[in-house]
């Protein structure tokens, strides 16, 4: 039996967070990507978010990030204090920098996202043998495992995941999977597209150009 | 304060790193190099015209910069990360902007009086000329800044870059190279009101270029 590793500790969210769509329209230049979309979700839930390719998954993704603005209708967040909640986006492109080794672009991240310094145990990464290889010779997988760092290194309440299987190995999934259980443990809220199943996900929201499908799994 | 500190650092490591301080210098050196084939050998024509010519190729090695300022961070999603930070994103301009100025221009500037060798530069004009270009160095990387932050969402945009910017960089040029030119009449003597009008140029891009690039940089997060 192996010890099951908490990652998160002494992290307070907001306990009664509410993520809202109220019938939420997106566009993309002059094309009408989904509209009257509503949903909810709570803290300590997570959405798995399907459809085919153009149907906008990302697109709610960045929503929520709040680098688009609703065509129309609403997206609040809800809760005591929740203007300070802060999410984290893991897009497609990996915001990695060629140039610059493992180790460093971990302190950099550390530091850039406020990190109080104290040591931080990245070995479920599975790069403790790359610290001093550039970022530019690794694998697409290695480098997506380097992404995950930030889920580890700074706590943010919600998760916003763009196709987060992409290039990962089965034990690369595990580690997802895991990072996710617990993030929801704690409070923490997840939406993620993806074209795979997601074994962490309480709801699937199905994106169709109009009736979206919201269903608990 | 951490993260401003740490996102210079980031940049200057960056250009260096990638070879850009090197590529920017060399080029500074090759069309400096090759003025005094075009103008022929008469070294009182060359060291007049030095502070005008070391002014121009100045601005184009800068110009020739700014396709890296948030290009390869746009491209790679780095600009999105930062999207996120509770920094406000003038700050994130102004941050990327000192390791700019910091990684690129403070070695062109080191290369002036060598480069004004090769141009037969009278020795006394030098510090003259670069205190214009130190005063005028706050306004052309921050205008810089708003070229390459409004170029971004477009693909190939280092053209556009170049083009935006040029007609910005024209007052700076103009007060620049005057005032480089009258010092060699006043015999290395700085001309103040010049280089007044140059800081004044420098303290307005400092408080308005932020707030355009980091509008421009918001619409290219979209």
């Amino acid at each position: 039996m192996v010890q099951k590793q908490v990652f998160f500790q002494s992290v307070s969210f907001v306990n009664n967070l509410v993520l809202r769509a109220e019938n939420l329209a997106c566009a993309r230049g002059a094309r009408k990507v989904f509209a009257q979309l509503d949903f909810q979700l709570k803290a300590g839930g997570a959405m798995a978010v399907y459809g085919a390719n153009g149907s906008g998954k990302t697109s709610l993704l960045r929503l929520i990030a709040g680098f688009l603005t609703p065509r129309d209708g609403a997206l609040s967040l809800s809760g005591d204090g929740h203007e300070a909640t802060q999410c984290h986006y893991l897009g497609h492109t990996d915001g990695l920098k060629a140039n610059l080794t493992v180790a460093e672009t971990l302190s950099f991240t550390a530091r850039i996202l406020g990190h109080d310094g104290a040591a931080l145990d990245l070995s479920m990464l599975g790069l403790t043998a790359h610290q001093q290889q550039m970022v530019g010779d690794l694998s697409a997988g290695q480098k997506r495992r380097l992404m995950l760092a930030r889920l580890i290194i700074a706590p943010r309440q919600i998760w916003l995941l763009d196709e987060p299987l992409t290039a990962l190995d089965e034990q690369g999934r595990q580690l997802i999977d895991q990072l996710a259980q617990d993030h929801l443990a704690t409070g923490g809220m997840i939406v993620a597209a993806s074209h795979e199943r997601l074994g962490f996900a309480g709801h699937r929201l199905q994106l169709n150009r109009q009736n979206h499908d919201m269903a608990a799994v | 304060m951490g993260i401003f500190l740490s996102l210079c650092h980031q940049h200057m490591l960056l250009a260096w790193r990638s070879g850009h301080t090197t590529l920017i210098v060399t080029f500074l050196f090759i069309a400096v190099t090759l003025m005094p084939f075009g103008l022929g050998p008469e070294l009182a024509l060359l060291s007049r015209l030095a502070p005008g010519l070391l002014w121009v190729v100045l601005l184009m090695s800068l110009l020739l910069s700014l396709d890296r300022m948030f290009q390869a961070d746009y491209e790679d999603g780095t600009l999105e990360q930062l999207g996120l930070l509770p920094l406000p994103m003038e700050l994130i301009v102004l941050a990327k902007s000192l390791g700019h100025f910091i990684a690129l221009f403070v070695p062109l500037l080191i290369s002036v009086p060598v480069a004004g060798l090769l141009l037969n530069i009278e020795a006394a004009v030098l510090p003259a000329l670069m205190l214009t270009m130190l005063a005028g160095a706050p306004a052309l990387t921050l205008l810089g800044a708003i070229g390459a932050a409004l170029a971004l969402s477009v693909r190939r945009s280092a053209m556009l870059t170049v083009l935006l910017v040029m007609p910005l960089y024209i007052p700076v040029l103009v007060f620049g190279a005057t005032s480089s030119t009258r010092a060699i009449a006043m015999s290395g003597q700085i001309d103040w009101p010049a280089l007044g009008i140059l800081a004044l140029m420098s303290c307005a891009a400092l408080f308005m270029a932020p707030l355009a690039a980091a509008a421009a940089l918001r619409v290219a997060l979209r």
